[in-house]
């Protein structure tokens, strides 16, 4: 089988990842899409050391994970308490600052 | 059984990021065992003495490092080049005025930050925590962490190492913008903001280096340069487009960092939100760290890309640099707000920064590494004077910084100092000659000329034209323009005011306390925002006395400017010697 589709899947995870980003309204379906462009990467890298014969993107993987759920900690604090404070996670009420 | 090789680690060269990142620890510890009344000094003297540190052993390795070229741990992993060398003492300076600026409590004897930024605003658990006295000493090592990540952030070779340090550098700074005392869900709103942008950008980078990795098979940055001149991997043929799209997409990481347009939006909103001392450490900090991780990162890259490609990557440049100086000046003389008003200055400089790239020479390098210097001083000095003006409600009570254009009005006549040391770094910030500002802004046009691109330095010029208009504006309000309301008030708070310090906050938290129980979803957003205009209407602006620290940030900042603006020579040749961004031999 090809791994060139492998890569192909990987870029449309990534894009679908990013179009989540820009376009949903909940800031947790946002982060989602964040942790999709994540894993997407995750894949591109795999695939990458599997065409190299090479074991560096294999462990690049685990780095990229370690680093996602670093953020995933951060990020869902940050989310609480916005969500705390207003009884809403969606992106377009976060707008105070404004101008 | 394949037998396990320890590699040698050159331990002197990896101090200047180690003293810093264990020292972020070691304040961990300190948290748990320390007791309460001690803590907040014991963290700031191990965050001083930290960075300080950095700063020696950058010194000490500067010989070393400049005489050989470059010196390295594990393969490049970790890489010190002249150029890094000279933007991690950018860094460590910087660092150590900001830490000034963050721990500075001023007379009212709060400082900028929530006594616990868990509590929900306008909650009793938040009163109560406030009547405690409790105080986030976290906020030290959070700055350790962040300073720890940019001294990485441009001292590697090693993508994914770029990527970790990245990811250091901006997860504590995404918590400090959360954690503002007053106005907090403004703080929590660009704690917010930065947070999802940020990782957004982080993994647009990620997946540029996911393919980078994918033509050259390696994440050595020399690795991927060496590939790109000797064309023989397979998957290059077979996939050509990865070269340009991995290069774009870490370049447009990068100029998220910097706060270059199309990539700014975040900017205005994460300055203004964030509590103001944070601001400054951020505003100069992070941009010096990320221009040298661009510099480092996609000037080499570029030298391996054949002429077409390196043609397109150039021309993406001009566009930014561009887009950015225009969106900064012109967006900035509209500004309100003199936090909003200073983050388009910085998305602006973010501009002239980038026409420094175009070449992608020695000469844009050492213009660049002045340039963060003479913005970086600049820059934390205006932040740190904002931290000191303060609103002021009818008992005397002062609150939250007064951050409204209008308020600042007169400031002259109640504080001739801080405003003489503001309009000196406005002026830094316009480019006046004698100022810091002017030299680095030379420096970059010059350094744009030399590599052909001299309509873009005539763009630059007439920008800073343009920005001349809205500092000296700020100016002319601070100087002639009488204050709006004879403020019977004393100018300094006196030190009976402090018993009220509990109460204080209270009052200006009044915003946040309308909407604790909201009714729907739309309503707390308003409340807020009529209760924070009518705070307006009826506080008053002080100056509240520093209590040591901020002024001497302040100082120093000034005494920077002026002197790297009428000596600039010894700085000058310092950015000439360190402009070196590859090991010459890798």
């Amino acid at each position: 089988m090809d791994l060139v589709n492998y890569l192909y899947l990987a870029s449309i995870l990534f894009a679908l990842g990013a179009t989540t980003v820009l376009l949903r309204r909940n800031a947790i379906v946002v982060f989602m899409g964040v942790e999709l462009m994540l894993n997407a990467t995750n894949l591109a890298l795999v695939t990458f050391a599997r065409l190299h014969g090479d074991i560096t993107g294999q462990v690049l993987a685990f780095f990229v994970m370690v680093v996602a759920a670093a953020e995933v900690v951060v990020g869902l604090a940050i989310i609480v308490t916005i969500f705390r404070a207003r009884r809403s996670a969606s992106v377009d009420d976060v707008n105070l600052l404004k101008s | 059984m394949i037998e396990f090789e320890a590699p040698v680690i050159d331990w002197a060269v990896l101090t200047p990021v180690l003293v810093v990142l264990a020292a972020g620890v070691v304040g961990v510890l300190i948290e748990a065992f320390v007791p309460d009344r001690g803590r907040r000094t014991t963290q700031i003297v191990l965050t001083l003495a930290a960075l300080t540190g950095s700063l020696v052993s950058v010194v000490l390795l500067w010989d070393r490092v400049t005489t050989e070229g470059y010196a390295f741990v594990v393969d490049g992993t970790f890489l010190l080049t002249p150029f890094t060398l000279g933007i991690q003492a950018v860094v460590a300076v910087l660092a150590v005025l900001g830490v000034l600026v963050i721990a500075d409590r001023t007379r009212t004897g709060q400082d900028a930050f929530a006594p616990t930024a868990a509590a929900v605003p306008g909650t009793t658990y938040e009163d109560a925590a406030r009547e405690a006295g409790l105080q986030q000493t976290e906020i030290y090592p959070l700055v350790l962490f962040a300073t720890g990540g940019m001294l990485l952030f441009p001292a590697t070779d090693n993508l994914i190492v770029l990527f970790i340090a990245l990811e250091v550098l901006s997860l504590p700074l995404y918590v400090l913008c959360a954690t503002a005392r007053r106005r907090r869900l403004l703080s929590q709103e660009a704690a917010f903001k930065y947070f999802l942008l940020g990782s957004f950008a982080s993994a647009i980078m990620l997946f540029g280096i996911a393919l980078v990795y994918g033509f050259a098979g390696t994440v050595s940055l020399e690795g991927a340069l060496f590939v790109l001149v000797h064309p023989e991997s397979q998957v290059l043929e077979m996939m050509p487009s990865l070269v340009i799209a991995g290069v774009l997409l870490i370049t447009v990481g990068l100029l998220f960092k910097i706060g270059a347009a199309p990539f700014h939006t975040w900017t205005p909103d994460v300055y203004q939100g964030a509590p103001t001392p944070i601001t400054g450490f951020m505003a100069a900090c992070v941009k010096a760290a990320a221009v040298g991780a661009l510099v480092r990162v996609v000037f080499t890259l570029a030298a391996g890309l054949d002429e077409p490609l390196r043609r397109d990557l150039e021309v993406g440049l001009w566009a930014v640099a561009i887009l950015t100086m225009l969106i900064g000046t012109v967006a900035g003389a509209v500004q309100t707000d003199v936090k909003r008003m200073l983050a388009y200055s910085s998305i602006a400089h973010a501009g002239f920064l980038a026409v420094a790239f175009v070449g992608f020479s020695e000469t844009g390098a050492g213009a660049v590494l002045f340039y963060v210097l003479a913005y970086g001083l600049a820059t934390l000095g205006a932040f740190a004077v904002a931290t000191l003006v303060r609103e002021q409600d009818a008992d005397g009570v002062v609150l939250g910084e007064a951050t409204h254009l209008s308020q600042w009005a007169g400031l002259a006549r109640r504080s001739p100092w801080l405003a003489a040391a503001f309009s000196l770094f406005l002026l830094s910030m316009a480019g006046i000659p004698l100022t810091a500002g002017f030299i680095a802004k030379f420096g970059v046009f010059s350094a744009a000329v030399a590599a052909g691109a001299w309509p873009l330095a005539v763009l630059g010029v007439l920008a800073s034209a343009v920005a001349v208009f809205f500092y000296v504006r700020l100016i002319v309000l601070m100087v002639l323009t009488p204050p709006t309301e004879e403020s019977e008030h004393p100018e300094h708070v006196e030190d009976g005011a402090e018993p009220a310090a509990a109460g204080t906050s209270r009052a200006d938290d009044a915003a946040p306390a309308d909407d604790a129980a909201p009714a729907d979803d739309a309503a707390p957003a308003t409340g807020t925002l009529t209760a924070a205009r009518a705070t307006l209407a009826r506080a008053s602006v002080v100056v509240v006395a520093s209590r040591g620290p901020a002024t001497v940030a302040i100082v120093l900042c000034a005494v920077g400017v002026v002197l790297l603006g009428v000596v600039p020579q010894v700085a000058l040749d310092w950015a000439a010697q360190a402009a070196t961004f590859r090991p010459l031999q890798p």
